[in-house]
């Protein structure tokens, strides 16, 4: 349709490779970004991105990808959104290549592939270990392109605050905030599409980006759309803990032959090598935090009596380690100081990514019309637990699926927003100006930074490895209360230019009400699965559970429900990784 | 140990308004840097006059220096604030002296410790630093690159535009269009991409344009200032000599 236009939010992979795909059907973008694009999470991304390109001469196959990462996602995922994924992977590789990403070559110059967890194939192509780095910068590339073509138009140092959602209940753009003017303003589209990764901040400390509050699917949960999978949170095995975050140390240290071990008896202990003899080091992430967790709070054998242990690379050579591993080990020296070619590194389990998230079907199309979501802020391809190197793929393919759906969407309507979403638009300008007017003259006793660092901290300790169910229901009275509390901040910062603080108690709100539905959703879930796992209920239990928590934003408190999975495919077998699999 | 750490800060509270100092004291802790001392102080805005102030705006994003954002005068010298360990700092200059944290100088000032960094991705723009792919769809393998090639480019491509060469660089001033270190790399990198090669002759005429290679005066302080030891000025000499030999063959040919 002529004169359309979409609105994407996060200038991520998902985000970016929406653009492209919009744009090469020939309508208009408006992309909003808290951060110049290129300084989006997806850089923090390391080890690789996988796909079956089969040519190590291990037989390989797109079919091996998908049953991996159905049973590695302990058969929570929607198979056929998978399926498709894993058979797209491939060409999304091979067109990046095209457009200059610069991945480690073998010999005769191909691709090279490593190994990565929950696998037994080399799967994953990768540039040193900033793989993300080097996709989001190709992305970035070619989006800037695209705007220097005039086909998209960058809006960097914005902030989404609403979405538009005229009478008839259909997405028509969005509200949005000028970081530095404070300026509120509406962008009519005729799709909107939310692409803003994780919620890692939900945790305080995590081994995400500052941005990741999940703020925008926060926003768009409490507009109506449902939020899927909240409780299934992936806490990566090795990561270096900070005062101000847990930096992440990837899983290709162990994909390239490092070791995970501590102390037993004085002697070295390689637990995850014992426990798990059919994949050793390699076992996929729940699996391998868990054993962390056991190892030192349980039996209390963590290195120097810390919650530790050692990742070791020490016996790999030092050309190798350069040539493979330089970027995480140039961050674990300058952060830490010890040089990870001579020393151990020591680490430790911590937040890292959302399975869950907005709740879309297969077209990337939340309950809103109108309204898409991709990225790691959906919740489609990673089921209970995601594989090593399947983000970038899924934030990828998302990215190529909800472009060209958007446009689909959009050519089947009647009118567009330019014409229908005005009066919404304008309404909800004048709104949001009255939120914004109320938050700078709150003057309360609570300061919004410790209260979020507090709110973090029970959340650390409640909703992490190991989940009880009393905790749990304590967990959500402290966040009634925080949400209580939020309503005493003190606005401490009275410039009326470039104010972070007064959006920071914006996204501490949404923080708090995504909170809720990851605790309570948890609380639901009698069973473990992937990384939810409760010793009351230790096994997995199909016949209670083998179903999407949907959460739905009421005033008191989420409303959930249950949504069968797809398991037409691939039937639900037990998920173990002490002995091969059975494919 | 020492007790405390004693901060002074250059303020501003938007573009055109006059810069002022503050100075805080926060407590001590080991394996702290530069943003979680900025973090501690946003949690208590007390001046160390004991009055209470606005929370110092900055920027930052991933905190393990691969987003570039958090790029400051920290002593005077440009760098990520959150690779900057308090530790570092005091071994070299002691835990007496105040740690003096500025914005950078050669870019707008939005307020506090934040710039505008526009400049820097329109000079990306000007070089043409991406490829002219005819799609993003998917036809098959065929790309085949030599590890030699992928080892020499790939640290350009770690590049985060962080802005510090640019904040080094003295041709990088007021009166300059100088597009700075980063971007002269860049073209070297998508230069060598076998694709990107096809189309290397707009990108060597963008880089002799006004504010192009010429500009550098061989400072070397790019060099010296980056933190991902990229080898700025082997790359601006190597793009120099590709620069004049394609001058020299447009101006035998144009003839």
């Amino acid at each position: 349709m002529k004169n359309a236009k979409v609105i994407i939010v996060g200038g991520g992979l998902a985000g970016l490779m929406a653009a492209m795909k919009i744009a090469e059907k020939q309508v208009k973008v408006d992309l909003i970004s808290l951060v110049p694009v290129k300084r989006s999470h997806s850089v923090c991304a390391q080890g690789g991105i996988n796909a079956a390109l089969n040519t190590k001469g291990e037989d390989d196959s797109t079919w091996q990808h998908f049953d991996d990462t159905i049973y590695g996602g302990d058969f929570l995922a929607n198979q056929s959104p998978v399926k498709n994924m894993c058979e797209a992977a491939p060409g999304i590789i091979y067109a990046m290549e095209r457009m200059g990403v610069m991945f480690n070559r073998t010999p005769e110059g191909l691709m090279d592939l490593r190994l990565f967890g929950g696998v037994k194939k080399r799967r994953t192509a990768f540039a040193g270990a900033t793989t993300g780095q080097q996709l989001l910068y190709t992305c970035d590339e070619q989006v800037r392109r695209l705007e220097d073509l005039d086909f998209v138009k960058k809006y960097e140092g914005w902030e989404f605050i609403e979405a538009i959602i005229d009478e008839a209940g259909i997405c028509r753009g969005c509200i949005a905030q000028n970081l530095a003017s404070m300026e509120i303003k509406e962008f009519l589209g005729d799709a909107l599409i939310i692409a803003t990764g994780g919620a890692g901040m939900v945790y305080g400390k995590s081994t995400n980006s500052t941005i990741n509050t999940g703020s925008a699917a926060s926003i768009v949960y409490q507009q109506g759309a449902y939020y899927a999978n909240a409780e299934f949170v992936q806490i990566h095995p090795t990561s270096m803990l900070g005062d101000d975050k847990n930096r992440l140390m990837s899983e290709s240290a162990r994909g390239d032959g490092g070791r995970i071990w501590t102390y037993k008896n004085g002697k070295p202990w390689y637990f995850l090598e014992e426990m798990y003899p059919a994949y050793g080091n390699l076992v996929p992430r729940d699996i391998a935090s868990r054993a962390i967790y056991q190892v030192c709070v349980e039996m209390g054998l963590g290195i120097d009596g810390k919650n530790q242990v050692y990742l070791d690379l020490t016996h790999l050579p030092e050309e190798y380690l350069n040539k493979r591993l330089g970027g995480i080990i140039d961050i674990y020296q300058n952060f830490y100081g010890d040089n990870p070619k001579k020393v151990p590194m020591k680490i430790f389990p911590a937040i890292h990514y959302f399975m869950g998230g907005i709740h879309v079907n297969s077209n990337h199309m939340t309950c809103i019309p109108g309204l898409f979501a991709a990225g790691e802020c959906d919740y489609m391809y990673h089921g209970a637990n995601r594989l090593g190197a399947n983000s970038l793929l899924s934030a990828l393919y998302s990215g190529t699926v909800v472009g060209p759906a958007a446009v689909n969407y959009i050519n089947s309507l009647d009118s567009l927003a330019a014409e229908k979403g005005q009066k919404s638009g304008a309404q909800g300008v004048k709104h949001q100006q009255e939120i914004h007017n109320k938050i700078t003259k709150m003057h309360g006793t609570e300061n919004p930074y410790a209260l979020h660092a507090e709110m973090g901290e029970e959340m650390t300790q409640n909703v992490f490895i190991v989940r009880h169910n009393k905790n749990l229901a304590e967990n959500d009275q402290k966040l009634q209360e925080y949400l209580k509390r939020w309503e005493n901040i003190n606005m401490l910062d009275n410039n009326s230019y470039s104010n972070q603080t007064i959006m920071y108690v914006r996204q501490l709100k949404n923080m708090m009400e995504l909170a809720r539905v990851i605790t309570l959703g948890a609380l639901r879930r009698n069973e473990s699965r992937g990384s939810h796992y409760k010793p009351e209920f230790p096994e997995r239990d199909d016949e209670n559970f083998l179903k999407t928590t949907l959460a739905a934003w009421r005033p008191n408190g989420p409303q959930f429900s249950w949504e069968d999975v797809d398991t037409s495919i691939i039937k639900p077998r037990k998920r173990q990784y002490s002995k091969p699999k059975e494919v | 140990m020492p007790a405390y750490i004693h901060l002074k800060i250059k303020r501003q509270n938007e573009p055109n308004a006059k810069p002022y100092w503050q100075e805080f004291k926060i407590p001590y802790n080991p394996n702290m840097n530069v943003v979680s001392a900025l973090m501690v102080i946003r949690q208590n805005p007390v001046e160390i006059s004991g009055k209470v102030v606005d929370p110092v705006v900055w920027e930052c994003n991933c905190l393990e220096e691969v987003c570039g954002a958090c790029t400051m005068l920290i002593n005077g010298m440009p760098r990520q604030a959150c690779s900057a360990l308090i530790d570092n700092i005091f071994k070299e200059k002691g835990s007496e002296k105040p740690i003096i944290l500025e914005p950078l100088s050669k870019f707008p000032t939005i307020r506090d410790l934040m710039v505008d960094r526009k400049v820097m991705f329109d000079n990306l723009k000007k070089v043409k630093a991406w490829i002219p792919v005819d799609g993003t769809w998917d036809y098959g393998s065929g790309l085949r690159i030599s590890e030699e090639t992928q080892q020499l480019v790939y640290p350009i491509s770690r590049c985060m535009t962080c802005g510090a060469c640019m904040e080094a660089c003295p041709n990088v001033n007021k009166k300059s269009k100088f597009i700075g270190p980063s971007s002269i790399a860049q073209v070297r990198l998508l230069n060598a991409h076998p694709i990107g090669a096809m189309h290397k002759k707009m990108r060597l005429k963008a880089l002799i344009q006004k504010g192009g290679i010429h500009e550098c005066g061989n400072a070397q302080n790019c060099k010296r200032v980056c933190p991902k030891n990229i080898n700025l000025t082997r790359h601006i000499a190597y793009m120099n000599r590709e620069v004049n030999s394609y001058a020299l063959r447009q101006f035998l040919e144009e003839d």
